[in-house]
């Protein structure tokens, strides 16, 4: 099989969001950036597996500009073959999508695995392009997969419940949880990183369809009203009178 | 000039999910003056329901290649449809199978797409939509450049309006060509109430101390019509199925309200549960994170508290 992760950069799951530049950018100053969780434990983790029972390839791919690189090397520790990174720096979904298929378009691979969704812009978009770009079925909030040959069943999250499915490669799917556990690279694959081929390639489309305006943060939240431990019936109380939710 | 609006159905019965998109695309034409037009894949039961939420017309789409979920092939429907009724803006809602479509609508319409929307567009200055990033942490304005647009709309997000209208109704044959993907069985909860679409969450973590006290977590959820749900050790330890983990790598929701019993708050929980209404946690550390997050709190033992509350809410609902 032959495999391609697509992978995002985004800042830590702990990381502080604040913004800078009258509130149109995110202020990455001290932000630890780490690989999207959904592309490193379920997708590049899922892809590997298939590449040691049955032999093949994994490449990582990410689009963004050469600050990427060091999260991008995670990926070869945690045991891709090879990455290619896209220099262009991008927020609209249509244009990564555009630059990723424009790479994978020829270069036959069977399957291309993204995350569910970013933690960042929470867009669940990238994937579903990728495949419609490519003319291949999309697969989304893919929770299992299972191969025999070119035939691969696939178990994936719809409103209220699950669905099991039979699809041939070539397709794209993003990975949900429950599709594979996170590894962490060990030394010898941190070392093994450093001299594996990470190519960057010019963008195939600069056009972009969405473009960021401003952001903002929600608004504080107020204190915490407390209910005395002995007195909990007040909660009830407080709820149905108060917050008049039931 | 008209929206269309992808209508998801369950046994004929339209999900809650597409009918808050049918209220934000009504909500939407009002300052546009356009007509709505819900889409279904087959027949709908509910379309007093439609109307009520402001749909004109609903068009029924007949297509034989379409009886499992085929999301290119509803896609392909709506890009039809879209074109036949001169339609520029596309609703869905941006639950699971909203998720699944409008990446490729978004590619077969050349369209420029917001997903997630937690308001209605402003067309003051172009067409932004607003919606949620950094998973809860903050909102950004998008602005759609493209003629074509898709908007999906975050799940009880949007104040559903009233509108009752009368729904004309349209079949309409298409040939969507042959599905590539073959469904082999859907496994759909029945009884429970499915906790993406829940409106009241009680939720319990490792403060519970293990699976067989879960009953009480079950009987306050059942007085208050709640879903159930909980922490991520909780699921990876198997106490509970793993459909029922919330937090940033479960389930993501947003209900009106969620009770937190036994959960410290960590940041990865918190992502995926940040945006409910009103969050009420009960912890016997009264130091637990959770708090700051927390419109009501109660500091003490759950296996002391729950059963009371069980008890108040009975007496509520008698």
């Amino acid at each position: 099989m032959k495999i391609l992760v697509c992978i995002s950069k985004v800042p830590d799951t702990t990381a502080k969001i604040a913004f800078k530049d009258n509130n149109t950018a995110y202020d990455t100053d001290g932000v630890q950036f780490i690989i999207n969780p959904y592309d490193e434990w379920y997708a590049l983790v899922r892809a590997l597996e298939i590449k040691e029972s049955q032999g093949g390839s994994v490449t990582v791919l990410n689009v963004g500009g050469p600050e990427n690189d060091p999260t991008i090397r995670k990926a070869l520790a945690i045991g891709a073959d090879g990455a290619v990174r896209v220099n262009i720096n991008s927020t609209d979904a249509m244009n990564t999508a555009q630059n990723i298929a424009g790479f994978a378009k020829e270069e036959g691979f069977d399957i291309v695995f993204c995350g569910k969704e970013t933690i960042d812009y929470n867009g669940s978009q990238v994937g579903g392009m990728i495949a419609a770009l490519l003319d291949m079925p999309y697969i989304s909030y893919a929770s299992k997969l299972d191969l025999d040959g070119s035939k691969a069943t696939i178990e994936r999250d719809i409103q209220g419940g699950k669905e099991i499915l039979e699809v041939e490669v070539p397709f794209v799917l993003s990975a949900a949880k429950g599709m594979a556990e996170a590894r962490i690279p060990n030394m010898r694959g941190i070392m093994a990183a450093r001299t594996k081929p990470l190519n960057v390639i010019e963008p195939s489309s600069s056009d972009n369809m969405t473009e960021i305006v401003s952001y903002e943060l929600p608004p504080a939240k107020g204190e915490c009203k407390f209910v005395d431990a002995e007195n909990p019936e007040e909660l009830i109380e407080l709820l149905r009178n108060e917050a008049k939710i039931i | 000039m008209s929206i269309i609006v992808y209508t998801s159905t369950k046994n004929g019965d339209v999900l809650k999910s597409s009918l808050e998109a049918v209220s934000y695309a009504a909500q939407t034409a009002e300052s546009s003056n356009q007509e709505v037009i819900a889409l279904s894949i087959g027949n709908v039961n509910s379309v007093d329901e439609l109307g009520k939420y402001g749909a004109n017309k609903l068009i029924q789409v007949q297509s034989s290649s379409v009886s499992s979920f085929q999301p290119n092939l509803i896609a392909k429907a709506i890009q039809e449809i879209s074109k036949i009724e001169d339609s520029n803006l596309c609703i869905l809602s941006h639950d699971l199978n909203g998720k699944a479509i409008s990446p490729l609508l978004s590619v077969m319409m050349n369209a420029g797409m917001v997903t997630g929307a937690v308001g209605l567009p402003d067309d003051s200055n172009g067409f932004i939509v607003r919606k949620g990033v950094f998973s809860g942490k903050a909102f950004a304005r998008i602005k759609i450049s493209s003629e074509k647009k898709i908007v999906t709309v975050m799940p009880n997000s949007i104040e559903k309006k009233e509108f009752n209208q009368t729904t004309n109704i349209e079949s309409v044959e298409l040939d969507l060509g042959a599905p590539r993907i073959k469904v082999l069985e859907q496994k759909i909860a029945s009884t429970d109430i499915p906790l993406p679409e829940a409106e009241k969450v009680v939720s319990a973590g490792r403060g519970l101390k293990g699976p067989e006290n879960w009953q009480m977590v079950e009987d306050l959820a059942k007085e208050l019509g709640a879903a159930t749900a909980c922490s991520r050790p909780v699921a990876d330890m198997d106490w509970r199925p793993h459909h029922e983990h919330v937090g940033q790598t479960g389930v993501a929701i947003r209900p009106n309200l969620y009770i937190a019993i036994g959960i410290s708050g960590a940041i990865q929980h918190l992502a995926g549960v940040n945006q409910s209404k009103v969050i009420v946690v009960i912890n016997t550390d009264k130091e637990a994170p959770f708090f700051k997050s927390a419109d009501y709190g109660i500091v003490g033992d759950a296996f002391e508290v729950i059963p009371k509350l069980v008890e108040a809410a009975k007496r509520l609902s008698a």
